[in-house]
């Protein structure tokens, strides 16, 4: 189930149940399966709405993120960003309610999630500590602090307290602290490791950590933020029965043809009439007067119809250098090939794939076997690795087809970090959590080409390397040789073996070789009649 | 010209071999880069008889320089097995092809490698050395490992031991590497079922299929060792059993098919002692799928399978088989695979009682 799905899912239940019962029962989904892996998620789930914030408001992004052990087991988390801040008056909405409604629908590449996100982490807190959320916010020469709940019957935000100063300075910018139950470990599937990884992707971020063992500061190796990702609306074809259905309960639009002109991407009034043509429902009827089997069959229709794909434009990959020079900062590796694919499209969704490959360096003198970094939409994915499209892709690969030894079936062994990124508007995760993509042919292809692209180059890179040491040691690898050379051509001829070598070693130091070598190169195949 | 290997007496084998070693030598004198050369092994060289119906080596040679970075390590390693083949025929030992890969194990002095890392590389170097002598592995004294389980009403004799398959328990006779001096005493069975599994060939044998049908079963794991090839083309040669081939429905078991039948491209030089050209496929088929509703129970094709797949298709003796084609286009629309284990799905018995009876008997094979 995609996190989307779930804050319907949650708009729906609310009438029935309390969201305090729909979290417990679906904890799971949302990341707080286990106390170490809650905590990442409090953390996670703060540091990608910074960015975005950040993102949004076209400001090069700096965070600090700051987790502190208060008692056993409890952790407060406090993650301060330099975005626009928001209007004090917006802040309890925004923080202390789920909100459900229309804007589901619109799609756009971004880190956080628009549903759940902050709020399931200040009910997290809420529920395992009852200690409420600290939201400040600097806006326009002012700072407001609220302390906040949820009121998990009402599904409304309840203020506990709200203090405001005045500010001789302009700080922007929003914080977060959050009091919560968790369990710290700084490898691994960890917040460190997470702070890492989401720098590496976004690397025109600076992120500070204070941290309960350690403390670091990512400096930004970019000022260039990437292009705004822009919104589309979604494409019939990747448009399920279920969503059409709300989509119809929730539009603004009167007839059916303007529903569908209105709504969809690529969806012209002409090709509206076509749709309702082939349902044969009548374009001018009224939407809410539609009947099921109608909708079944406009939907049915929307499928069949000839259409453009979706615009691909709405992505903003990182560029290649940017990659490049992460990867170069954190790892120090001998190199780098990073390889960015051209939009496409799955199930009427647009998507894009970049991976990079960073090999060898200061990687050989810590790690035999290669790391594999997935990302989705520039954040980390680091659970359920083997269930994920990507694992699956780079363990389909033939790795010694690129000069590297590979375990059949598994990652290949190498000094090696593969980093790869799929960027969409619509990420298709796998059921329970937002940490496997699903295996879409379609993805799964994109990311196999990036890969092999990005494997050529490193391959051509290890032969130069092989070749230059192998031809500095030339002589000395004859010599070797020789030594068993003789041996066994001494076994066969029941000759001296020094006499032999002798003449052998002679020979390689006329350099003889050299006339074998160019022969070879006109590559001597002859054919015995 | 056509190169097959023929038997040769022990005193020829050995005088070829000091003949290689003193051809290296000459050049080593001579001042010369020293070379051997080695008939070409791969897909290039190797040629369809339409007539005999059998893959044949061509006559492509390569030229293979001991001072050259790229062929030193293989040079090395073949006058090494060339060696250890001297001294196992002088002292009449024979040495499994593992034993062989240790033997030249060993380190090469000032290097981080040994003469052979990987028995794949002794492996080959014994294939090429075959070449290049032009004697079989099996008298230049190199064994492969039994494998595979035989069943049937057969008496054998092997090293004066008579031998009945039809009285050796659950496990079967496993088929040696050299199968050139077993006689046999006793056939009694009307045709042989090669099947490519041996989890199959035991249900075959638990259900006691060898009786029932009155035949011989043999299985090995994948692709048939060369023991059991030269087996299956004795007992087709000097009894006229016909061969049936049961494999799974994917591009790997028709290889499996297509190399008994016609002789693999890695042993094209020995196809005469091992391929059967009248080998018929039993199964399973595309048609298998549909009429023993198999449908649901399809493995779904990697890209490695898709990719093999097209491989053979285009192999000269499957390219212009109308029969064959047919059912690649099957596969190909498929996208999926189906494994002889599947049958059981319609009951345990089913491939015993019902589908090999019933094609068997209607004569449902491909040729």
């Amino acid at each position: 189930m995609d996190e989307r799905n779930i804050a319907e899912e949650i708009g729906e239940k609310i009438k029935e149940i309390s969201i305090a019962e729909f979290f417990e029962k679906n904890r799971h989904l949302l990341g707080y399966e286990n106390p170490t892996k809650s905590l990442l998620t409090v953390v996670k789930e703060a540091v990608d709405n910074s960015i975005d914030a950040c993102l949004e408001a076209r400001i090069l992004p700096s965070i600090k993120v700051t987790v502190k052990e208060v008692k056993d087991n409890i952790f407060r988390v406090r993650v301060e960003d330099n975005g626009s801040g928001l209007p004090p008056e917006k802040i309890p909405i925004a923080f202390g309610k789920f909100l459900v409604g229309s804007k589901f629908y619109r799609l756009r590449q971004s880190a956080g999630t628009q549903g759940i996100g902050i709020k399931g982490a200040i009910l997290y807190a809420q529920l395992t500590t009852g200690k409420p959320a600290k939201i400040i916010t600097y806006y326009k020469n002012q700072k407001h602090e609220f302390e906040l709940m949820i009121d998990v019957l009402k599904n409304e935000p309840k203020v506990i307290s709200h203090k405001s100063e005045n500010l001789q300075k302009n700080l922007h910018g929003i914080t977060v602290e959050l009091t919560v139950e968790g369990r710290y470990i700084s490898k691994g599937q960890s917040i460190p490791t997470y702070l890492k990884y989401i720098w590496i992707a976004n690397p025109y971020a600076e992120i500070i950590y204070d941290g309960p063992q350690e403390n670091f500061k990512l400096e930004r190796v970019s000022q260039e933020l990437p292009p705004s990702p822009k919104e589309i609306k979604p494409h019939p074809y990747g448009v399920e029965l279920g969503k059409f259905k709300r989509m119809i309960a929730l539009t603004k639009a009167r007839t059916v043809s303007s529903f569908l002109s209105s709504e969809f991407s690529r969806v012209s009034t002409q090709k509206a009439l076509e749709i309702c043509k082939l349902a044969k429902v009548d374009p001018n009827k009224k939407i809410n007067e539609l009947t099921e089997e109608e909708i079944e069959k406009l939907h049915k229709a929307m499928q069949s119809v000839k259409l453009m794909a979706p615009p691909t434009d709405c992505l903003s990959p990182l560029k290649e250098e940017f990659i490049v020079n992460a990867l170069k900062k954190e790892f120090e590796p001998e190199f780098i090939a990073a390889v960015i694919r051209k939009p496409t499209v799955y199930r009427g969704y647009p998507f894009q794939v970049q991976v990079a490959l960073a090999y060898g360096g200061k990687l050989a003198e810590n790690q035999q076997n290669s790391i594999l970094l997935r990302f989705a939409n520039h954040t980390p994915l680091l659970y359920n690795q083997p269930d994920c499209a990507i694992t699956r892709v780079v363990e389909e690969i033939d790795w010694r087809n690129y000069g590297l030894s590979q375990p059949s079936g598994s990652l290949p062994q190498a000094p090696l970090i593969i980093f790869v990124d799929l960027i969409s508007v619509w990420i298709p995760y796998k059921s329970e959590g937002k940490q496997a993509i699903a295996e879409y042919p379609e993805i799964m292809k994109e990311i196999k080409l990036a890969l092999q692209e990005a494997g050529r180059k490193l391959s051509l890179y290890l032969h130069k390397k092989w070749k230059r040491e192998q031809l500095a040691t030339r002589a000395n690898i004859f010599e070797s040789y020789s030594h068993v050379f003789s041996e066994f051509i001494a076994e066969l001829t029941e000759k001296n073996v020094e006499y032999i070598k002798n003449k052998l070693l002679e020979l390689i130091k006329k350099g003889v070789y050299k006339e074998g070598e160019e022969k070879k190169l006109k590559e001597e195949v002859i054919e015995v009649k | 010209m056509q190169l097959y290997l023929k038997p040769k007496k022990k005193e020829e084998i050995l005088s070829t071999l000091k003949e290689l070693g003193e051809n290296i030598l000459k050049n080593i004198e001579n001042g010369e880069n020293p070379s051997v050369e080695v008939p070409v092994r791969t897909l290039r060289n190797i040629k369809f008889d339409s007539k005999s119906r059998k893959i044949y080596l061509g006559g492509y040679v390569s030229k293979r320089y001991f001072l050259h970075l790229g062929e030193i390590r293989k040079f090395t390693q073949l006058t090494g097995v060339a060696a250890l083949a001297k001294n196992l025929i002088k002292e009449n030992k024979h040495v499994s092809l593992r034993e062989a890969f240790y033997i030249l194990k060993r380190n090469i002095p000032g290097l981080k490698k040994n003469i052979v890392d990987e028995q794949e590389e002794s492996n080959r170097a014994i294939e090429d050395l075959e070449l290049v002598i032009n004697a079989l592995r099996e008298q230049l004294h190199f064994n492969a490992n039994k494998l595979g389980a035989v069943a049937g009403n057969v008496v054998i004799r092997d090293r004066g031991d008579l031998i009945d398959w039809s009285k050796l328990g659950s496990g079967g006779w496993s088929v040696p590497s050299n199968v050139e001096d077993i006689e046999f005493v006793k056939v009694d069975a009307n045709f042989v079922i090669y099947v490519e599994k041996s989890a199959v060939w035991e249900r075959l044998h638990e259900d006691k299929v060898w009786k029932k049908l009155n035949c011989i079963i043999v299985a090995s794991q994948g692709q048939a060792t060369r023991g059991i090839r030269r087996l299956l083309q004795r007992l087709n040669y000097e009894f006229n059993l016909p061969i049936y081939v049961l494999t799974d429905f994917d591009p790997w078991g028709i290889y499996i098919y297509s190399v008994l039948k016609f002789g693999s491209i890695a042993l094209a030089h020995i196809s005469d002692r091992l391929a059967v050209p009248n080998a018929k496929f039993l199964g399973l088929t595309g048609d298998d799928i549909k009429n023993y509703g198999l449908e649901k129970h399809l493995i779904k094709f990697k890209d490695i399978d898709e990719k093999r797949l097209k491989q053979i298709r285009e192999y000269e003796w499957f390219k212009n088989n109308k029969q064959w084609q047919r059912q690649f286009d099957i596969m190909e629309k498929m996208k999926a695979k189906a494994e002889l284990e599947a049958l059981a799905a319609r009951g345990i018995t089913f491939i015993s009682e019902k589908y090999l009876p019933e094609k068997i008997k209607n004569e449902e094979f491909l040729d």
